[in-house]
Parts: structure tokens; C-alpha cells; sequence
């Protein structure tokens, strides 16, 4: 591989930093979910990547795991963000406390 | 390297769009040309199934649901109170943390004896796409997907059953939507009238 793998995991490191920053400082729930995929991409990239330099297949068989989980994940978290709309009329995280003790 | 180079420019600019858009459906939009640029990273690394499966799964199924739940939620819904951005909250322990990730990941990459290839469950990375033994074919991850990896894939099915019942138990209509306080805003108190964001 032309590109040393150093330049892939440091481009994962700076998209899971992107999502993540997108998860603690916004209010919106699909922005949070929203990032919450981009950490998931990140990983993503970093599997195939290794996989790549190593001429390992595990990469790509857990990239793949990885994505469907992802899949799982965004549907149960809309699902919550709907049922959270329809309970308080609002989908701002900060009013919805009725877990916060 | 040139690719890299552009496509590594395009997935941070999105990404960085994705966190920073002033309404969610752009978001939406960045995310998707983020996949997009991911895929063809992914074809460049030789992963062209985990390329198609990207497209599929992220672009085409994934952002669908982002969309239609914006479309669900876009009518009626109060809009964000202006004013209590987090960003500066989160700004300095976010900067800690990135700053001992990438100390981390230097040290790891200088302390580390640089990868030499060596084909280990392959035959070569050259020749057509799809043929059994060529790095990243189908024919090699379907193999490998459905005899060393059963286990975890028939795991993932698992996972998917359990989440449609979820999907189910949260979002479907099994009994109806409570009337209480918070259904609707208390009278003589008007909403925010100011429209920063919407969703």
C-alpha cells in the first residue's frame, strides 16, 4: 500500500474525534445519533485499513459485523427519539430528564 | 497518495458539517457524501464488498431512516431554545482527551517495527476482482464469513431479531400516547418564539 497506515488510523482517530465532539456538545438527537455513525465509520476505517496492511480477511468480517450492529443501533435510537417526541413534545436531550436522579 | 489526500479532505469536511450544520437534513446530506467518500477509501483499500455493503446499508438504508424520522418529527415540534450551546463546555476536556489519543497513537506508530506485507490467508493482492484467493474478493469473504466466522454472524442475526422487536416495542402502536402534563405547553405560557434551530 502506497499510503503508510500511520495517515489511515490518523484520519479514524480525527473522524471518531468529529463524531464524538458532535455527541457531547449538540442537542439535537439526530446530530448525537449522527455522530455516534461517524465513531462507528471510524472504526470501520480503521478495520479495513489494518486488514489491508496485514492481507488479513478478520478485518473485513468484523468492518461487516460492525455495520450491521451499526444498522441495529440507529434504528432502536430513532425508535427512542420517536417515542420520546411523542411522549413530551419536544426532542431537545436537555429537556428530557425524566431518567436524570 | 493524491487520492488519499483528496478523499481524506472531503470525509473531514463532511464530518465536520455533519456536527456543525445548522439544520439536521443537511446533516443528512454531509453525512451521505461522508459515506460515499468512505466507500471509495474502502475501494482503494481493497475492501470492495464492505465499498457496496457501505453504499447499501449507510447511504441507502440508514440515512432513509434518518430522513424519514426528520420528516416524522419536522411538523409540530417545539424548537430548540437558543442560547445553551455545550461546544465551549466540552471544548477542554474534549481537547485532553484528543490530545492523549494522538500522544498515544504517535507513540504507538514510533515504537512500533513498520508492518511488512506478507500474505497470510491470501495468495496475492493482484488480479480480477471476485476470484477466490485475490485479497478482499467476495468469493474469500464469503468463505470466510459463513465457516471461521458462523458463529459471530449468526450473532448478528440475533442482533438484528432483537432489534426489530425493540423497534417494535418502542415505536409501534400498542397503546396509546398518554395525556398528561408535557403533551402539550401549559397555557398562558407561549413557546419560544425565536427559531434557532430546527430539527
Amino acid at each position: 500500500m502506497a499510503v503508510p497506515l500511520m495517515y489511515y488510523i490518523t484520519l479514524s482517530a480525527l473522524i471518531f474525534l468529529i463524531g464524538a465532539v458532535g455527541v457531547v456538545a449538540r442537542r439535537n438527537p439526530l446530530v448525537m445519533l449522527m455522530g455516534i455513525e461517524l465513531m462507528w465509520n471510524a472504526a470501520n476505517l480503521a478495520f479495513i485499513a489494518y486488514a489491508r496492511a496485514y492481507l488479513n480477511n478478520a478485518g473485513h468480517i468484523f468492518a461487516f459485523l460492525v455495520i450491521t450492529v451499526a444498522a441495529a443501533e440507529a434504528a432502536i435510537g430513532l425508535a427512542i427519539v420517536v417515542a420520546v417526541f411523542r411522549r413530551s413534545d419536544t426532542v431537545d436531550v436537555d429537556d428530557v430528564a425524566a431518567l436524570r436522579g | 497518495m493524491t487520492t488519499f489526500v483528496i478523499l481524506a479532505v472531503l470525509i473531514i469536511a463532511s464530518a465536520v458539517f455533519v456536527v456543525s450544520a445548522p439544520r439536521t437534513v443537511y446533516g443528512v446530506i454531509g453525512l451521505l457524501a461522508n459515506f460515499f467518500c468512505l466507500a471509495v477509501m474502502y475501494l482503494t483499500l481493497d475492501a470492495e464488498f464492505l465499498a457496496v455493503i457501505q453504499v447499501i446499508v449507510y447511504s441507502g438504508a440508514i440515512l432513509m431512516l434518518f430522513l424519514f424520522v426528520i420528516a416524522l418529527l419536522s411538523s409540530g415540534v417545539r424548537p430548540f431554545a437558543p442560547g445553551k450551546n455545550r461546544l465551549p463546555n466540552v471544548l477542554i476536556p474534549v481537547s485532553i482527551f484528543a490530545a492523549i489519543a494522538f500522544a498515544g497513537l504517535m507513540f504507538t506508530f514510533a515504537h512500533t517495527s513498520p508492518i511488512t506485507e506478507h500474505a497470510s490467508d491470501v495468495s496475492s493482492i493482484f488480479g480480477p476482482a471476485g476470484t477466490a484467493g485475490v485479497f478482499g474478493s467476495v468469493a474469500d469473504f464469503g468463505r470466510a464469513l459463513f465457516t471461521t466466522y458462523l458463529l459471530p454472524f449468526e450473532a448478528t442475526a440475533f442482533v438484528l431479531i432483537i432489534a426489530v422487536i425493540g423497534v417494535i416495542a418502542l415505536a409501534g402502536d400498542v397503546d396509546p400516547p398518554r395525556k398528561g402534563p408535557g403533551r402539550r405547553a401549559a397555557p398562558g405560557k407561549p413557546r419560544e418564539p425565536i427559531l434557532k434551530e430546527r430539527v
